[in-house]
C-alpha cells in the first residue's frame, strides 16, 4: 500500500483522577459527578507527549522513524523555545529530523496532525485543562496527550476526506499568562457552532462520496460541551454512530481530545470501517477516517496499554487539595530547605543524549554505566564504550528509601535503586506510587517527568514508576 | 595499598576545641580565634610560633585568608582544604606531612563549619552547574539505605534493626550528657529515639546527628620536639585517606552493608601503625556516626566486630564507655553535631583528652589499663561513594 496513513499510535492518560465530587465536598458546591484525568505535579505537556509518543513509536514497530515532529498544545511548557525538539531528544531521534511546535489553540492541534499526515511523520497532541477552583472548566477539564505515527508501511487508518469551515467569534478565550480561559455566554457559542458543524460535515462527506449513514463511528469533540452534543442531530447523524466521548471518566482534554477519542475508537474497531471526526474550535474541522485490514495484525502485535485499560487502572482517590497544589492554585509551605538551582544549559547540552534520552554506555565487557562514563569501571579502558538506550527497558527495585526531607512539590519523594534488565542501575526518584506499598523487586518502567522547574527552566528527566504489567498497570505491591 | 605512614615522626602537642552548638552570637572568626587560641595555649605557644596552617572548612569560607584575616596571621602560609565530611581530618593530615618532611617546625590544623546560619534543615551542600540529572536525595535518604540492606543480608528482623540504630543514638547521647563542649547533653530515652518521627525511610530524627556550629584545632610539631611543648604529646601513628571510585550506585553487586572505601583506609592505617587486631589493642574510637546505621556498618569496616556481628555487640554494650572498644566516647556527631570542617580535629580533641586521662566522669577504663592508642574515622559522601579517613594516634612512641 502506498497511501500514507497512521502506521501507530499511542495514548497517555496520566496515573491520577480526580473524583469531581470531591470539589463539592470542599467548596461546598460544584463539580458534578464522574472523575478528570489529572497530570501528576511532575508532568506537563511536553513530558506527556513523550509518554504518548514512545507508545506510538513502540507500536509504529521496529526502524519507524518519522522524518519531524509536529506537536500542539493550548498550555506549552515553553515559549520561544521548541517545545518539540524536547519530544525529538527524548526519543532519540536524528538531528536531521525536524521538530515543530503548533502551541495556542485547540484548533492547531488538529492542524499539526493534519501536516504530520502528510508524510513520514509524527503528530502529537497533549493538553492540561483546569480552570479556576469551583468553576466549569476545572471540573470538565481533562489532561492527557496523544501521538499518531504517519507513514506508508501497513497503514491501520487512511484518511479519505475531510472539510473545514472557519469563522472569527469569539466563543472561549485566554490571555497569555492567566491561569483560566473566560468563555461567552453559552447559548452563543451553540448557535455559531452548529451552522459550522452542518457546513463543515456535508462537504466533507461530499467530498468522500458517503452518506451519513456510511459512517460507522462518529466522534464529535470541543470544548464547547453543549454546541458538540447538538451536532450529530444538527448535521443529520445517526445517534447510535457517535462514541463515547469519554468525558464522564477523563475530562475534556482540549487540543489532544479528539485524538484520544480517535485512539480508543481505533483501539476496537474492525477492517473497513469509516470514521468521522469532527471538532468544534472556532469552526469545525471534520476528518473522516477508514481503517484498513492492517488493524487486525496491529493491535495483536501492539504492546502499549488502550484507552480503555489506562481508564481501568487509576487511582481516583487524589484529594482536591493535592489537585490544586500541583496545578499551581494552592500555595503549601515548603520545607525549610534550599529549592534546587536551576540546570545549566551548556552541561544540559553536553549530556542531552542521557539527560533526554537516557543513553548511558557500556563496556566492552557488556557493563552499562549510568550516567554515561568514558572510563569502564571493570576494566579502567578509555573511550572504548558504545552507547545503550535504557528508556525503553524494564528494570526491578534493588532497594528504596523514602525521603521526608528531600524539596518536593508532592512529598515524601520515594527514591529506589534499580537495576535494569540485561545490566545497568540507576538511583532515581519514583512517581505515579503511593510510598507505603513500594517492595523490593517491584517492577518498574522508566517515565519522563520534569523534575522541578527554576528560573523558568524545567529541569526534564527520567523517573522509574510501577510498570504495565499484562494489560493493566501495576500498582507497585507485587513482591 | 602503598603508603609508608609517617608513624611516630610527628606529634599533637596541644588542641582547642570550642563548645559546638547554636551559636548564634559567634561567627566564623569567633569560632577560629577561640579554637587557635585554646590551641595555642594548649601547647604553651604564640601565634608567631606557627610556621604555616591548614584550614578545613566546606563551605564557611574561601582560601586561607579565611584564617588569616581575622587572625591577623602576619605573611605566613594558610593552605585551604576541602574533603566533604572529612574536611577537618584533611587539614590534619596535610599539616603533619609538612611537618614530617621536614618543611616546617610548628604547625596548626584548623577546622571550622558555621552550618547554622544558612537557616536550612540538615546540610546543604553547594554544587557547581550541572545538568539537573544527579541524585537529589538528602544525606539521610542516602544513608537510610543501609539499615534495610543490613537487616536483611544478616536476618536481623526490622523491629530488632531498630533497637540496635536506637541503642547506638541511646549510647552516644549518653557518652554527650557527660561532656561540656557537646551540642546535646542530655541523655535521651531509647523510647524517645525509637519513637523519634521518621526523615528517611526507617531514620528517625534521633537516628540523624545535628547541624551546628564549631571548630578544633590541633598543634603538631616533630616528634623528637614534642616534649618541648608538653610532658604528654599524642603521636601520629597512622593517617589513611581513601577517595572511592564512587561506583556503588551504578554496580549490582554493591550490596549497601559495607563501606569499601573505609575497609581500604583501614586496613592502610592499620599497617602503618602496626596493628594487628584493632579491637584488642585500641583503647578507644571516635567513628562518623552521622547516621546510627553508619556507626553500626563501621563496626564491622574498622574490624571492631566481625561481619554480621556488629548488630548484636552493640546490643550488648560492647562500644559503650564501660565497653570492650568504647566508640565515641565523647558522644559523637549525634552528640556535637557535624560542622564539616571541625568535626575529625574534634575526634582527635578526644582522642589526646582520653589518653592524657584528662576525660574526667567520661574517662574511660581502658587507658588506666594501659591501652594506649585510639582511632578517628570520617567519611564524606554516602553508601558506595565516599571518601574515608582513619587516624591512629598514641600517647607512647613505639619502641
Amino acid at each position: 500500500m502506498t497511501t500514507t496513513g497512521i502506521v501507530g499510535y499511542g495514548a497517555y492518560l496520566p496515573y491520577w483522577r480526580l473524583d469531581r465530587t470531591a470539589i463539592a465536598g470542599a467548596l461546598g458546591s460544584g463539580g458534578g459527578r464522574g472523575y478528570r484525568s489529572v497530570a501528576s505535579y511532575d508532568e506537563d505537556t511536553t513530558s506527556m507527549a513523550v509518554e504518548a509518543a514512545r507508545r506510538a513509536v513502540r507500536a509504529a514497530g521496529e526502524g519507524y522513524s518519522p522524518y519531524a515532529v509536529w506537536f500542539s498544545t493550548t498550555a506549552p511548557a515553553y515559549l520561544d523555545k521548541t517545545n518539540a525538539t524536547t519530544i525529538h531528544s527524548a526519543l532519540g531521534l536524528p538531528s536531521y529530523a525536524g521538530a515543530y511546535d503548533a502551541i495556542g489553540g485547540v484548533r492547531s492541534g488538529v492542524g499539526a496532525m493534519k501536516i504530520a499526515g502528510t508524510s513520514t511523520m509524527l503528530g502529537v497532541v497533549s493538553d492540561i485543562r483546569t480552570g479556576l477552583p469551583g468553576g466549569a472548566d476545572e471540573a470538565n477539564g481533562g489532561d492527557a496527550a496523544v501521538a499518531m505515527c504517519f507513514g506508508k508501511q501497513d497503514p491501520i487508518a487512511v484518511e479519505i476526506g475531510g472539510a473545514a469551515a472557519v469563522a472569527e467569534f469569539t466563543d472561549r478565550w485566554r490571555t497569555p499568562g492567566d491561569p483560566a480561559s473566560k468563555q461567552w455566554e453559552e447559548r452563543f457559542g451553540e448557535q455559531a457552532y452548529l451552522p459550522l458543524a452542518e457546513e463543515a460535515v456535508a462537504a466533507a462527506l461530499k467530498g468522500a462520496e458517503l452518506e451519513p449513514t456510511d459512517l460507522d463511528h462518529v466522534i464529535v469533540s470541543g470544548l464547547h460541551a453543549r454546541a458538540a452534543r447538538g451536532v450529530p442531530r444538527a448535521c443529520g447523524l445517526d445517534p447510535a454512530t457517535v462514541v463515547d466521548d469519554l468525558t464522564g471518566e477523563v475530562g475534556n482534554a482540549g487540543a489532544a481530545h479528539w485524538a484520544l477519542v480517535l485512539a480508543d475508537v481505533l483501539d476496537r474497531a474492525a477492517s473497513g470501517e469509516t470514521i468521522a471526526v469532527i471538532v468544534l474550535a472556532d469552526g469545525v474541522d471534520v476528518r473522516l477516517w477508514r481503517t484498513t485490514d492492517a488493524i487486525e495484525a496491529y493491535r495483536e502485535r501492539r504492546a502499549v496499554p488502550t484507552v480503555r485499560e489506562q481508564i481501568a487502572a487509576t487511582r481516583t482517590d487524589l484529594d482536591y487539595a493535592r489537585f490544586l497544589t500541583w496545578r499551581g492554585f494552592l500555595h503549601r509551605e515548603p520545607p525549610r530547605r534550599p529549592e534546587p538551582d536551576r540546570p545549566a544549559s551548556p552541561p544540559t547540552m553536553r549530556t542531552h543524549d542521557w539527560k533526554f534520552g537516557l543513553v548511558g554506555t557500556r563496556d566492552e565487557t557488556g557493563f552499562v554505566h549510568l550516567p554515561p562514563a568514558r572510563v569502564s569501571m571493570g576494566t579502567g579502558e578509555v573511550d572504548r564504550m558504545e552507547p545503550v538506550r535504557m528508556a525503553d527497558t524494564p528494570a526491578t527495585i534493588a532497594t528504596f528509601t523514602i525521603d521526608r526531607l528531600a524539596y518536593s512539590l508532592s512529598p515524601p519523594v520515594v527514591a529506589a535503586i534499580v537495576d535494569f534488565d540485561g545490566g545497568g542501575r540507576f538511583q532515581c526518584e519514583m512517581t505515579d506510587v503511593d510510598p507505603d506499598a513500594v517492595r523490593i523487586g517491584d517492577r518498574v518502567e522508566m517515565t519522563f517527568r520534569r523534575l522541578y522547574t527554576v528560573d523558568g527552566i524545567h529541569n526534564y528527566f527520567w523517573k522509574a514508576r510501577p510498570a504495565a504489567t499484562g494489560d493493566e498497570i501495576g500498582t507497585g505491591t507485587e513482591d | 595499598m602503598a603508603s609508608h605512614g609517617i608513624r611516630d615522626k610527628v606529634a599533637i602537642v596541644g588542641l582547642g576545641c570550642t563548645t559546638f552548638g547554636e551559636h548564634w552570637d559567634r561567627s566564623t572568626d569567633d569560632l577560629l580565634i577561640d579554637a587557635s587560641n585554646e590551641a595555642l595555649g594548649s601547647a604553651g605557644v604564640a601565634l608567631d610560633d606557627i610556621d604555616a596552617f591548614w584550614l578545613g572548612t566546606m563551605g564557611s569560607g574561601l582560601s586561607g585568608m579565611t584564617l588569616s584575616r581575622p587572625l591577623k596571621i602576619d605573611h605566613k602560609p594558610v593552605t585551604h582544604v576541602e574533603n566533604y565530611c572529612a574536611t577537618g581530618s584533611e587539614a590534619f593530615r596535610n599539616a603533619c606531612y609538612a611537618v614530617a618532611s621536614g618543611a616546617y617546625d610548628v604547625v596548626m590544623a584548623i577546622g571550622v563549619e558555621k552550618l547554622k546560619d544558612s537557616g536550612y534543615m540538615g546540610l546543604v551542600v553547594p554544587s557547581p552547574a550541572h545538568d539537573g540529572t544527579a541524585s537529589q536525595l538528602t544525606a539521610p535518604a542516602s544513608f537510610s539505605f543501609l539499615a534495610p540492606a543490613y537487616a536483611e543480608k544478616y536476618g536481623v528482623d526490622p523491629d530488632e534493626m531498630k533497637d540496635v540504630m536506637t541503642r547506638i543514638a541511646w549510647k552516644n547521647h549518653r557518652n554527650g550528657a557527660l561532656n561540656p563542649r557537646a551540642q546535646f547533653r542530655k541523655e535521651v530515652p531509647a523510647e524517645t529515639i525509637k519513637c523519634s518521627p521518621l526523615v528517611a525511610g526507617p531514620l528517625g530524627i534521633f537516628d540523624c546527628s545535628g547541624v551546628s556550629d564549631g571548630s578544633a584545632a590541633a598543634i603538631i610539631v616533630r616528634a623528637e620536639d614534642a616534649h618541648r611543648y608538653t610532658d604528654h604529646p599524642v603521636y601520629v601513628k597512622a593517617l589513611s585517606f581513601v577517595s572511592g571510585p564512587a561506583t556503588g550506585p551504578i554496580d549490582p553487586s554493591y550490596d549497601y552493608t559495607t563501606f569499601t572505601e573505609v575497609v581500604k583506609s583501614a586496613e592502610d592505617a592499620y599497617q602503618q601503625a602496626g596493628i594487628a587486631d584493632p579491637r584488642a589493642e585500641l583503647a578507644m574510637a571516635e567513628v562518623h556516626d552521622c547516621f546510627t546505621p553508619t556507626e553500626l556498618v563501621l563496626m564491622e569496616d574498622l574490624g571492631f566486630a566481625e561481619r554480621g556481628f556488629a548488630w548484636k555487640e552493640v546490643l550488648a554494650g560492647t562500644f559503650d564507655l564501660e565497653g570492650e572498644l568504647p566508640v565515641n566516647p565523647d558522644g559523637g556527631l549525634k552528640s556535637f553535631g557535624h560542622p564539616i570542617g571541625a568535626s575529625g580535629l574534634r575526634m582527635l580533641f578526644e582522642c589526646w583528652t582520653q589518653l592524657r586521662g584528662e576525660a574526667g566522669e567520661r574517662q574511660i577504663p581502658s587507658v588506666a589499663a594501659g591501652k594506649t592508642k585510639a582511632l578517628t574515622h570520617n567519611l564524606g559522601g554516602g553508601p558506595g561513594a565516599c571518601v574515608s579517613f582513619v587516624s591512629v594516634v598514641g600517647s607512647e612512641p613505639d619502641a
